[in-house]
């Protein structure tokens, strides 16, 4: 029974918080960014796959999350809605319940093609031409898709609220923070699966020493784009989920900042560790969050302390100094982040006892 | 033909833009084998630099005889004066925040993602300090257009284009024929081994930061003269770019700084010239990416094989 302890917590904290967003206990607001908790908890912990396990440096997460957003977006609503441009429903929105994570996996999927793409050329050359290479496709797919003039061009793409809607009218249940979970649970789950294999120790020994790896058997080639492949799919359901829970996605929103903020959550939570990217992605939501609120009231403090000058207002601006600063002495004074390259059970042993350890292990 | 000429001055006055930013790139990359992402924000800071110079220390509204310096005088102080205070900015962040890092013997990433951070830090700090209001840069140089026929230049591309073009040579000999510059090259050949034979590794370090950041803020001032109006995210798309341009031309090498920031700029405007203007991103990129794809180590770079 302890050992199922940790399952039956997930499951039974899944379920009651799509009770507490069905029966209006919690608002708007905070369902929506527990979503997007959901959201950056894939990022972070499918972008640590490349840059902390395999010690990469990839810096356009951002661009596969675009694919997967329109990739997914433009399918559900050409399948279950009708549309001024891609007419009439192809399927009946009936069919969206059942067919709605296949939407979402097939978002997933171009994503991780585009990551083949980008792999391939970039895997024949030394460490830092992936950084380069994937900034390059981040800024190749924002700017090919504002050049699609079909999906809206640099406009966004809406409609993604009428296919959850439908959802919502076969049945009257909170659909897209029932799919944000599941969505995270799966990524986070199939990421363990993954580094824990005898497969997928694969990058590991890249990161340690690639030339030897090469020499124990291991098929680098192959392995690295395995990985990049699975972080970059991974990265595109995030993308789809987001775009469903906004239900409107727009190129820029996917620029190079974004991936910098899936940089700092994988850094912050420490290279090659799935809790601590779990963790710094939970953070980092609840510090951007927060600091919506904490700005504001610091403006006040410093007016009336009079310690700035009555003219000067301290902005919402002052989050991306803020967040960065942060970043800057987490790498000053414990370089390794909160928790590199060691899982909370390292930390709390106790821990153990509450899941069922894998043989291989 | 006059178009094709035309756009010829136009690319080259842009690549001399790219190739002064991406000179930084390589240097520091090329000692250090760092990416210092926060270049592109050096670059900005340097413009705002020569703003706050030209305008509120030398010209009307200066402290030092204000209205009655001439644009010229202006323009000869405001550039060493420039070039002293962004390297100042580049020299801090290398004590503040790389030095610390390296002296623990750091992961490379490490670095690499802190330079990303002081470079987010210097365009938002500067956003939240200054405010959003674009900043119009004063005109210090007397625009004349040289006619040559039906081809006509203004003074200040050629002055673009010459200053690159003088920045590229002195560079290559400082890096090449100088006891300095071997010590840099050498920095990046063995770390261990250098301090061995006598050389102070932070004081070549530091100078290779001056150089590099001296001369995006001379960038900085060119580009505030020739675009005047300054906001805080210019450095942001135009340093990824110079990077992407440092490293297409083999990054740490200056020749290949100095041709991939003029190979970006001519593909740029070939491209603008004969497709639709929204189609430059994608293409330039493409070309690139290409050019990456047959000589992965760029076009002076030189793979080193990896010894077991």
């Amino acid at each position: 029974m302890q050992k199922h302890s940790f399952k039956l917590l997930l499951i039974l904290s899944a379920a009651g918080l799509v009770a507490a967003s069905h029966f209006q206990m919690v608002d708007q607001y905070i369902t929506t960014v527990i979503m997007l908790m959901g959201i950056n908890i894939i990022l972070s912990t499918s972008l640590n796959v490349v840059n902390g396990y395999m010690g990469e440096f990839s810096c356009g997460h951002a661009g596969f999350m675009c694919v997967g957003a329109y990739v997914s977006s433009v399918l559900s609503v050409m399948l279950f809605t009708s549309n001024r441009i891609f007419g009439p429903p192809l399927l009946s929105a009936d069919l969206s319940l059942f067919l709605f994570p296949a939407v979402i996996l097939a978002g997933g999927l171009a994503a991780a093609l585009t990551g083949l793409i980008v792999a391939l050329p970039s895997f024949k050359t030394r460490g830092d031409y992936l950084a380069i290479i994937t900034i390059a496709a981040n800024y190749m797919i924002i700017s090919g898709i504002e050049n699609l003039d079909v999906i809206g061009g640099p406009r966004g793409f809406q409609g993604m609220k009428r296919v959850v809607n439908a959802m919502g009218d076969r049945l009257d249940i909170p659909w897209m923070p029932i799919w944000v979970i599941v969505g995270t649970v799966f990524c986070v789950w199939v990421i363990r699966r993954f580094v824990s294999a005898t497969y997928g120790k694969g990058i590991i020994a890249i990161c340690q020493d690639e030339v030897a790896a090469e020499i124990m058997s291991v098929n680098t080639n192959k392995m690295k784009v395995a990985a990049f492949m699975l972080s970059s799919g991974l990265a595109g359901i995030a993308g789809g989920l987001f775009a469903h829970v906004y239900g409107y996605v727009n190129p820029q929103s996917f620029n190079i900042l974004k991936s910098t903020e899936c940089l700092v959550m994988v850094y912050l939570g420490g290279m090659g560790s799935l809790s601590g990217s779990v963790l710094s992605a939970v953070l980092f939501t609840l510090l951007i969050e927060a600091l919506r609120f904490i700005i504001p009231e610091l403006n006040a403090l410093a007016h009336h302390l009079h310690l700035i000058p009555d003219s000067y207002e301290i902005g919402q601006v002052w989050k991306w100094v803020i967040i960065p600063l942060i970043l800057i002495l987490t790498m000053q004074f414990r370089s390794e982040g909160l928790m590199g390259h060691r899982e909370l059970s390292d930390f709390f042993p106790f821990l153990k006892r509450f899941y069922r350890m894998r043989q291989a292990d | 033909m006059e178009i094709f000429i035309q756009n010829i001055f136009n690319a080259l006055q842009w690549g001399s833009f790219y190739a002064l930013i991406a000179l930084g790139y390589t240097l520091v990359y090329g000692v250090l084998l760092l990416i210092n992402f926060a270049h592109g924000d050096i670059f900005m800071v340097g413009a705002y630099i020569a703003f706050f110079v030209a305008t509120f220390l030398l010209g009307n509204y200066g402290v030092i005889a204000p209205g009655t310096l001439s644009g010229l005088t202006i323009l000869m102080l405001a550039v060493p004066l420039t070039m002293i205070l962004t390297s100042l900015v580049g020299v801090t962040l290398e004590r503040i925040a790389y030095r610390p890092l390296r002296n623990k013997g750091a992961h490379r990433l490490y670095v690499v993602i802190t330079a990303l951070m002081c470079g987010l830090i210097l365009e938002n700090g500067n956003l939240a300090l200054l405010g959003a209001s674009r900043k119009k840069f004063p005109e210090l140089l007397q625009n004349t257009v040289w006619t040559f026929g039906t081809i006509s230049v203004t003074n200040l591309k050629v002055l673009v284009i010459f200053t690159a073009i003088a920045v590229f040579l002195f560079l290559q000999f400082v890096v090449t024929r100088t006891k300095t510059g071997m010590a840099m090259r050498a920095i990046s050949f063995d770390k261990f081994a250098i301090p061995l034979m006598g050389i102070p590794i932070n004081n070549i370090i530091v100078f290779t930061f001056i150089l590099g950041s001296g001369f995006a803020g001379l960038a900085g001032l060119l580009f505030a003269m020739s675009y005047p109006i300054l906001e805080p995210y210019m450095g942001a798309l135009i340093g990824w770019k110079a990077f992407i341009a440092a490293v297409v031309g083999g990054i740490g090498d200056i020749r290949g700084a100095f041709l991939g920031g003029f190979l970006l700029a001519f593909v740029e405007i070939g491209v603008v010239a004969v497709f639709p203007s929204t189609l430059r991103d994608l293409m330039a990129f493409s070309v690139l990416l290409i050019i990456l794809w047959w000589k992965p180590t760029g076009l002076f770079g030189i793979a080193k094989t990896t010894k077991i």
